[in-house]
């Protein structure tokens, strides 16, 4: 903390509010954010303080992210007196995540808790009152931090990273115990043990690193849209969903999901309703297809939950609302089971070939269990993971796995050329040390520590 | 007792071992009056324990230290009977030299050293009492009724200090070697305030050498072109060599520790001080690691002008006649005789955060400690800091700013910074993995790291110094050779290369990019392209090491620098942590213990949160800001 190193971090509540800003402040904060932008002209060419309409895409795939307003703000005449370049995107949580691990990866960190006011602080921006205030507010939410960090740790997530870095330790302690003690008669790491420890170890990293981002999905919630024509009964489904299982409290700190944003869990999963302030629109308004909000609800949202009226015949729009998911992660939720139904499985399927298809009664409440199947199978969770073993890992610890990895990545290669043993432990004890951030714990120490417990030493 | 007046002097180093021997030599040799006070003239730079000195870590501090101009390094060159580079497969981090001492003659030998050296006084006698006067001290009294006068004392008093020896059942106060133990001054430091540890550690038994049957043994010579500690030393003692000896207990030897474990007062409890779990007693490896069906016993020669052979692995406090059957239960020790039992030893030691980086004590101006009493073990951790306190000492007689080394450049400032920013809670060894960027610290390029500054301290000669800067100039010219001759992919460059060995070139390459292929030494390289004129072997290494590794090196360079600002963020020694607004609790109490003296130091505390550091800066910078808005 506080170096001068290029910071990141959501500045706005997450989950709350229409917009999402991602600040990112210090000297690479322009060279950090260029690769993410789309726009009329690269940031880099921006004027100061003037606000720049294009989209945010990930820089490896070139996917679109989201449509973004991109401020660039150079030093000194910014709030941390630093080049600052403010990235303003729809205020989905998955969304401003999304870009802020896109904005990491380009070589930012991820800022402490007050990090931007105190650096405001250190330039001499404010004042010290200001900045005794500041103290406080650094100490509560690295407090609030540490607590959901904690509590994150005391699940799957937690016990996944103690293996991992048991299993580290040990190799560490391997190679180095004959460093310090040269003449020790266990025998010693080959290098064939070492790239398979090695290799061991990312693979477990790798496997934590795709747990973790379905986990993030867990408690950041999937971005949900309900449509279909006026009643087909999206309302009764939602009441019927809503009451069948309580709010649930999450990992983000701070936060607790209120009605707003995360009412509804299906399968232990949170759907969040896209466009939350208009449930009642997204509801009931959505009278015909090519209506150009429906389709900007449709681009939003990471699950569709087709809802069709099962006692009517299909009709065109039906037809046309289907065509439109095709290909999308969504359910076709077949309602009214409880009537007589005269929708036809194979006519839903020839229109949406690859779309799983459920009947439930929302009066009834039956099909639910076949509609949380569904659900857990298009968003990827299978038998293998289902959600209540996932981890949930919070953006701290999702950048020091990340770190770790990479770490590793280079002790590996290291090792495969055969590079001297103090040279693979540079990055081993970097990817140690990440790991022992997580954990909040000084793996210097531990090193030394499970040297001795392991090996009979002296002299 | 009736006191005299002993004479004044500018600083007084109580003891004589390794800590205070380069704690004397440092002072003497900066110009300081400097007395040197031992309990035994007899045992100065005496090894109490094992006859070697270097290794891991340890060997890389005797090269610091001689770079800063201290003496272990060409002290030990003058009195080995074995050199060895151990590690040498494992990285150029992590080599490290290592000697079996003739200890006898590197004792008689210091002796003769501090007797010669100008400015040095050297005298037998016991410290029984400290004179403080407004918190700073001024002198010491010894037993027999001296009173010697000082600005600056250095206390390096081993494990004499507070000493009780254990064997069995057998107990009885004592300093090592059952020597005199300092009781009274162990008081005296009591009493003026210092937090006092106890601490424990054991030697092994010492046998007969011509009692061994070595046919048994396996062999262990040195290096047939041994190496030296000291960047001066440039040819090998004329004597050969002696070779050292490996054996191995048996479940005989198991059986017999096991049934007396009882008589032990490690493994039974008796003792209740604090012993180092990297140097653990025969009866502990047995209990604690039980599943192991051997461990290894090196047998080391204790000298050319001794049949004593020291056990190494067999540190005991095993009653003498269990000894006697635990060694001889061994191969090739069936008819060993014993000539002298191993032995537990407690002692008083400092906690080490009662001092300042520059091991002056907090509570007392002008008070220095250095080696065991600081909670270290070893030769080597005494020396290096006995070199610092010295030199310290004398800067403080001279109102000079004291040395501190930082992690990044030092070994020894690694241990030091360790020592007195986490305390110590065992005897503390330094290891290699103690250091966080131990690809810098190496032992081939710690005269690069340190001789400017031991010569600017003024240990290191004009001559030396100007040798040291040949040194520098032609790995440098070499560097830039190799950075800058290009090769092209041609049918000739081509066929020399194939003549060595090497795979042709697809581009146009630098003679630096060839090196720092995996399978490309430098020597292979140089006999293919040679430098305009042979360079030692010294320059060569350095050469090939900063190629090959540059980008290691460069990437812990770019840690270096970012630590290296917290660490110019300085903090006032009286700095007053309860005006300091938004503190926890804990970091508060850590901090006004320890007083760190930057920024990078207090957030090496355990127990001090990166918050507590921001409430730390933001103090900081906002005293700044209001002196500022006074003055300006």
């Amino acid at each position: 903390m506080f170096i001068e190193e290029t910071i990141a971090a959501v500045v706005t509540p997450l989950g709350e509010g229409g917009v999402a800003i991602i600040r990112v402040s210090g000297s690479e904060a322009i060279r950090v954010a260029e690769p993410l932008f789309r726009g009329r002209r690269p940031l880099s060419g921006l004027k100061s303080h003037t606000l720049a309409y294009g989209h945010v895409v990930d820089p490896e795939s070139g996917a679109v992210i989201d449509e973004a307003l991109v401020a660039v703000m150079r030093a000194p005449r910014s709030f941390t007196r630093e080049d600052v370049v403010e990235i303003h995107v729809h205020g989905g949580v998955l969304v401003a995540k999304t870009v802020l691990s896109l904005v990491l990866r380009q070589g930012a960190r991820l800022a402490e808790p007050g990090e931007f006011t105190l650096r405001a602080f250190l330039n001499g921006r404010i004042d010290l009152a200001q900045a005794e205030a500041t103290i406080d507010v650094i100490r509560a939410k690295s407090e609030a931090a540490l607590k959901a960090g904690a509590r994150a740790l005391q699940g799957a997530f937690g016990a996944q990273v103690r293996a991992l870095k048991a299993g580290l330790l040990r190799l560490t302690a391997e190679i180095e115990v004959h460093i310090d003690y040269p003449e020790h008669d266990a025998p010693e790491a080959t290098y064939v043990r070492i790239v398979e420890g090695l290799t061991d170890a990312r693979a477990s990293l790798e496997s934590l690193m795709r747990a973790a981002a379905q986990g993030s999905v867990l408690r950041d919630g999937v971005e949900t849209a309900i449509v279909g024509l006026p009643n087909a009964g999206k309302s009764s489904l939602l009441n019927a969903m809503l009451r069948s299982e309580r709010a649930i409290v999450t990992d983000v700190p701070g936060t607790t999901r209120d009605l707003i944003e995360a009412p509804f869990v299906l399968g232990g999963i949170p759907l969040l309703l896209v466009d939350t302030a208009g449930i009642r629109e997204t509801a009931d308004v959505v009278e015909a297809i090519g209506v150009q909000r429906t389709r900007e609800i449709l681009e939003r949202a990471a699950l569709v939950l087709v809802v069709l009226d099962g006692s009517r015949p299909l009709t065109a729009e039906d037809a046309s609302l289907l065509h439109a998911v095709r290909g999308r992660t969504a359910v076709v939720v077949v309602n009214k089971a409880d009537l007589e139904v005269t929708v036809r499985e194979d006519d839903v399927r020839s229109l949406a070939p690859s779309l799983p298809i459920v009947f439930v009664s929302a009066k009834t409440r039956s099909g639910f269990e076949a509609l949380e199947a569904a659900v857990l199978s298009v968003l990827g969770f299978d038998a293998a993971a289902r959600p209540e073993t996932l981890v949930t890992a919070n953006a701290r610890h999702l950048e020091l796995i990340r770190r770790a990895h990479a770490a590793l990545d280079e002790a590996l290669a290291a090792a495969r050329e055969a590079l001297p043993y103090d040279v693979i432990l540079i990055d081993l004890r970097r990817a140690l040390g990440a790991l022992g951030e997580i954990l909040g714990e000084d793996v210097r120490d531990d090193v030394i520590k499970e040297i001795f417990a392991n090996f009979c030493l002296g002299k | 007792m009736q006191t005299y007046e002993g004479g004044r002097y500018d600083v007084i180093v109580v003891g004589a071992g390794h800590a205070g021997s380069e704690a004397a030599l440092a002072s003497a040799r900066l110009g300081q009056r400097t007395l040197v006070l031992a309990i035994s003239l007899d045992l100065v730079a005496f090894m109490f324990c094992n006859p070697s000195i270097g290794g891991p870590a340890k060997g890389h501090v005797v090269r610091e230290i001689d770079a800063l101009g201290g003496e272990m390094g060409r002290h030990i060159d003058e009195t080995y009977v074995q050199m060895r580079m151990l590690n040498t497969g494992k990285g150029p981090a992590v080599r490290a030299l290592r000697a079996q001492a003739d200890k006898h003659l590197y004792s008689l030998r210091m002796k003769a050293k501090l007797e010669a050296a100008p400015n040095l006084t050297l005298r037998q006698a016991m410290v029984t009492d400290l004179l403080v006067e407004d918190g700073r001290v001024s002198g010491v009294v010894t037993r027999t009724g001296a009173v010697y006068r000082a600005k600056a004392v250095v206390l390096t008093t081993g494990t004499y200090l507070g000493g009780r020896i254990l064997i069995g059942e057998l107990a009885y106060d004592s300093g090592p070697n059952h020597t005199q133990p300092a009781t009274e001054l162990a008081e005296r430091l009591r009493a003026l305030g210092f937090r006092m540890m106890r601490f424990q550690t054991s030697t092994p038994p010492r046998i007969d050498g011509e009692t061994i049957d070595y046919d048994r043994l396996e062999e262990q010579p040195g290096d047939p072109e041994p190496e030296f500690f000291s960047y001066e030393t440039t040819a090998p003692r004329p004597e050969p060599q002696l070779s050292c000896w490996l054996t191995y207990t048996r479940p005989e030897t198991h059986a017999v520790i096991a049934a007396n474990l009882v008589r032990s007062p490690l493994a039974s409890g008796a003792i209740q001080s604090v012993g180092p779990r990297y140097c653990p007693s025969i009866e502990d490896k047995i209990v604690r690691f039980h599943d192991k069906p051997r461990h290894q016993i090196f047998l080391e020669p204790e000298g050319r002008g001794t049949r004593e052979v020291y056990v190494q692995g067999m540190s005991t406090s095993l009653p003498e006649d269990v000894q006697i059957q635990v060694l001889r239960s061994m191969p090739g020790l069936e008819r060993a005789e014993m000539m002298r039992p191993g032995y537990a030893i407690e002692y008083d030691a400092l906690d080490p955060t009662e001092l300042w980086p520059s091991l002056m004590t907090k509570r007392i101006e002008g008070l220095f400690t250095a080696g065991q009493l600081n909670g270290t073990s070893g030769y080597e951790e005494a020396a290096g800091q006995g070199l610092l306190a010295g030199i310290n000492a004398a800067r403080y007689v001279e109102g000079k700013p004291p040395v501190v080394l930082g992690r990044d450049q030092a070994y020894i400032g690694v241990m030091i910074d360790d020592l007195v920013t986490k305390g110590v809670d065992e005897p503390y060894r330094l290891l290699t993995s103690r250091a966080e960027y131990r690809l810098l610290l190496r032992h081939d390029n710690a005269d690069l790291r340190l001789t400017p500054l031991g010569y600017e301290i003024g240990l290191i000669s004009e001559a030396r110094y100007r040798r040291f800067l040949d040194k520098v100039r032609q790995i440098e010219a070499e560097r830039e050779r190799l950075l800058t001759v290009r090769l092209r992919p041609d049918a000739e460059t081509n066929a020399r290369l194939a003549e060595a060995g090497l795979p042709p070139l697809e581009n146009a390459l630098t003679l630096s990019d060839l090196l720092r292929r995996p399978d490309v030494t430098y020597d292979a390289l140089a006999r293919l392209f040679p430098p305009p004129e042979p360079l030692p072997k010294a320059v060569r290494e350095q050469v090939e090491i900063q190629i090959k590794y540059e980008g290691y090196i460069a990437k812990l360079l770019k840690d270096v620098e970012k630590q290296h600002k917290l660490e110019h963020k300085r903090l006032s020694p009286s700095l007053d942590y309860g005006a300091v607004y938004g503190l926890s609790t804990e970091g508060r109490e850590k901090l006004m213990k320890v007083r760190p003296l930057t920024i990078g130091q207090a957030a090496r505390i355990p127990g001090v949160t990166p918050a507590d550091i921001a409430a730390l800066i933001v103090h900081l910078e906002g005293r700044r800001t209001i002196e500022v808005g006074r003055h300006g």
